[in-house]
């Protein structure tokens, strides 16, 4: 082996300690924080939950009471998602689900919904938006409690008509500059309340079974 | 030694500023200034990064071969940063949740690997943490700059949402500069970013261009102006 070899593999060498000593770094940390991080993932999502339906409403263990429901056309998701139960000695309570507003200004609208079992809101959240700064992010509850006006909502409270921003003659406020965002917003809600309506038994089956539209 | 030390800190707060002089990190610069509170953010974060970066850097500057630097630099570099994310995520959930966002745009920061390459691959350990501290200093007071002009001149206001990094009680930060103001959506879009940051690299410029005229000021006025011509 000439001394170029020997160069070209000692460089390999060090370089390959260098890996191995970055990953290492990786993999213990992961390592030392997954429980942690697992804890809290599970802590944020449970509270998102009890934002829409209060915790004494339900007394189940709700983020094991699930369901997962496959792409469904009504509700635009386009992966599956999971659908969260909440009951009160067995008796079924409300639904928490994903939806999406595939319209907004600036693309999808990822949208959280809890449903009581009356076909009432329990309230709607924005999970995931790119709307534009100071105009259509008002949707997100962190800027505006614009979203916080569907709690208590249904399909027959206001009639259909009534489901439309101040402008297309409905009972909701656009906001200055920005109509196509809650527009959007409206009429993801909506069909969400469709949804639930047609779906309301398979929803909340005991047993988790794959459903599909 | 201290006359390094004090080198290094000018360099990185003004004379050689990584975002107005060098104008490296731009993409991660431009994209999150939209308001003070998202600069800030960024800019603790990439701060904390910078350190870390260029004291493991100047640690293992013996070691380092100099024909591969550039991968093993960016490989300390990416694992640093996901060290950082996960150990954010795992004990600091709520600021996670915020600034998680900003956190892998850093790794597309081109001005860590800069000051690994241009000072903590030549210097000891002491002087590259120095030297890391003040350049993410620097780029993070331009970033809140950037921040608080776009926020003012686009909705009007100060520190808004500053409880998403500082907590509930920091709901109440929110300074309204200009009542009932209809925002200027331009300064909150990316267009609003580049002349923002033009105008802050102009005006240090200016700045700069005095003190050079004021150093070389000589007796007479004229000589005084033709040197600062000169300089330029």
């Amino acid at each position: 082996m000439n001394t170029i070899q020997k160069h070209i593999l000692s460089i390999g060498l060090m370089l390959a300690v260098f890996a191995i000593g970055s990953t290492s770094l990786v993999v213990i940390t992961e390592n030392a924080t997954r429980d942690k991080i697992a804890d809290n993932e599970r802590q944020t999502l449970l509270n998102a939950i009890n934002t829409l339906v209060p915790a004494a409403n339900y007394n189940n263990d709700i983020l094991s009471d699930t369901l997962e429901i496959g792409p469904i056309k009504a509700l635009s998701t386009t992966t599956a998602t999971t659908v969260y139960r909440a009951r009160q000695n067995e008796h079924a309570i409300a639904a928490i689900f994903t939806s999406i507003a595939p319209n907004g200004y600036n693309g999808k609208i990822t949208l959280l919904i809890g449903i009581y079992q009356t076909g009432e809101l329990a309230g709607v959240r924005v999970i995931m938006h790119k709307e534009t700064p100071g105009l259509g992010d008002k949707i997100d509850e962190r800027k505006s409690n614009w979203i916080t006006q569907f709690s208590g909502l249904s399909l027959s409270n206001p009639k259909s008509s009534k489901w439309a921003v101040k402008k297309d003659g409905g009972q909701f406020d656009q906001f200055t500059g920005a109509t196509i965002t809650p527009r959007a917003v409206i009429q993801a809600v909506k069909n969400a309340l469709h949804y639930f309506e047609q779906h309301q038994n398979t929803l909340f089956e005991q047993r988790p079974e794959k459903h599909y539209d | 030694m201290t006359e390094q030390y004090q080198s290094i800190i000018r360099d990185g707060l003004w004379k050689n500023n990584p975002a107005l002089v060098q104008l490296l990190g731009l993409c991660p610069l431009l994209a999150v200034s939209n308001t003070v509170i998202n600069g800030l953010g960024l800019g603790l974060a990439t701060l904390l990064t910078l350190v870390a970066s260029n004291g493991l850097v100047s640690l293992f500057r013996h070691q380092i071969p100099d024909e591969v630097r550039l991968p093993v630099f960016v490989m300390i570099i990416a694992s640093i940063v996901t060290a950082i994310e996960l150990s954010m995520s795992a004990w600091f959930h709520e600021l996670y949740l915020i600034l998680g966002i900003f956190i892998p745009l850093i790794v597309t920061n081109c001005a860590i690997t800069g000051r690994a390459e241009a000072f903590a691959a030549r210097n000891a350990v002491g002087p590259a943490l120095v030297d890391g501290f003040m350049m993410g200093l620097g780029f993070a007071a331009v970033l809140f700059l950037l921040g608080a002009l776009r926020e003012i001149i686009g909705q009007g206001t100060l520190f808004s949402e500053a409880h998403l990094m500082f907590g509930e009680s920091a709901r109440y930060f929110k300074i309204i500069i200009i009542e009932d103001y209809r925002g200027f959506l331009m300064a909150l879009l990316p267009p609003g970013a580049f002349i923002g940051l033009g105008l802050i690299v102009a005006l240090k410029n200016v700045v700069d261009a005095r003190q050079t005229a004021k150093m070389t000021a000589s007796p007479t006025a004229t000589q005084a102006d033709n040197s600062a011509l000169q300089q330029h």
